[in-house]
């Protein structure tokens, strides 16, 4: 309620003004989407845990020279972005399954497991779901980085293309390219998961 | 507009973000070429497998581990922190600092020639000591006053003395 009453930018300037109440507001909020981006970023839960916690660490150190010149979450998604593509570059990822945990969200933000949308979820229809669901996180994974990162942000945070932008450092008319090219690929690489047939190019 | 320009735009129109003049337009060019509508479909389609990947939840501890890490932070002391914080580059320059001046006073004393005045340095010296003296000197031997004063004639001494 209180998170909702102030904004992302005002609990920040209160966190800045030490106020640690405002620090677990943003915490809150802020946890699951960036160990979700970061675990597709990187690969690995354990991986995404470690940087997600890094991001928190980065944005407290950096409380008193915070200036709200951009948007909260561009600046903490810029950080997480930042973080993923140096994680990989030095090989802090372990390239494993990931042991995903088959949960969603439901809106007051609880863990909940994944319900199987027929109602009546057979062991068949749960592998079924579990490998439709590797087969999807391996091709977003197998996307060259900038391309996922857009993915990511653009299919599963829902952000708009400037925030985009600023987050990888391009402009709008490259990030659309982008996200155009990464979505061909995947179009292509789970036609298998479609209804119908795809066609190639 | 033709197939190249559609694509720029096909995912902008696809997630709604397309302006309506642009939306026209790629509407008037799905309607008119099958492949691009076929694509259209697809993505469409994709979307739709895309959110059945499951949203990866942090672990229970998440929290926990932040604030642990969030406590072994340094404390900041304001402006003056700096002196107090640790610093490698002024912990480096003050040891170097204490070895050089520890080595500089291990090293062997050079016997230096002990500053021996001359001696007519040091009879100028011992001039300038009794200088009220001389000055004294000085003025009663060229006092003219007493230069006119009648000289005595040395008393003769008796003879047998």
């Amino acid at each position: 309620m209180e998170a909702m009453a102030r904004s992302d930018v005002q609990l920040m300037l209160d966190v800045k003004a030490g106020d640690g109440a405002s620090f677990e507001l943003l915490l809150r909020k802020y946890r699951t989407p960036l160990v979700h981006y970061l675990g597709r970023m990187v690969g690995d839960s354990a991986t995404a845990e470690d940087l997600a916690q890094e991001v928190f660490l980065r944005i407290y150190r950096a409380r008193s020279q915070y200036a709200p010149s951009a948007k909260f979450t561009t600046w903490i998604f810029r950080i997480a972005t930042n973080l993923a593509l140096n994680a990989r570059r030095v090989g802090r990822y372990r390239q494993l399954e990931i042991p995903i945990q088959q949960v969603s969200q439901s809106e007051e933000g609880d863990p909940r497991v994944l319900e199987i949308p027929d109602g009546q979820p057979g062991a068949e229809q749960r592998l079924i779901a579990r490998d439709r669901a590797a087969l999807i996180r391996r091709a977003v994974e197998e996307l060259p980085e900038k391309q996922r990162a857009a993915v990511l942000l653009h299919k599963y945070e829902e952000m708009d293309y400037g925030q985009i932008a600023a987050i990888l450092n391009c402009s709008e008319s490259a990030l659309k390219s982008l996200l155009f090219r990464a979505y061909e690929t995947l179009r292509i690489k789970l036609a298998p998961l479609a209804g119908g047939g795809v066609e190639q190019g | 507009m033709d197939c190249k320009a559609v694509e720029k735009d096909s995912i902008a129109y696809l997630d709604g973000r397309a302006g309506p003049s642009r939306r026209r337009e790629i509407e008037a060019h799905l309607a008119g070429c099958g492949a691009c509508r076929e694509r259209a479909r697809q993505l469409r389609e994709l979307w739709g497998i895309l959110d059945e990947s499951p949203v990866l939840l942090p672990s229970p501890g998440f929290d926990a581990a932040v604030r642990s890490r969030i406590a072994q932070e340094p404390h900041r002391w304001g402006a003056w922190g700096w002196l107090a914080a640790p610093s490698p580059r002024l912990a480096i320059g003050v040891t170097a600092l204490v070895v050089f001046s520890i080595w500089l006073s291990s090293l062997p004393r050079v016997a230096q020639p002990s500053p021996r005045v001359s001696s007519a340095v040091e009879a100028e010296f011992s001039m300038i000591a009794d200088l009220p003296v001389l000055e004294d000197y000085d003025v009663l031997s060229s006092f003219e006053a007493l230069s006119e004063l009648p000289v005595q004639p040395a008393v003769k001494q008796p003879p047998g003395m």
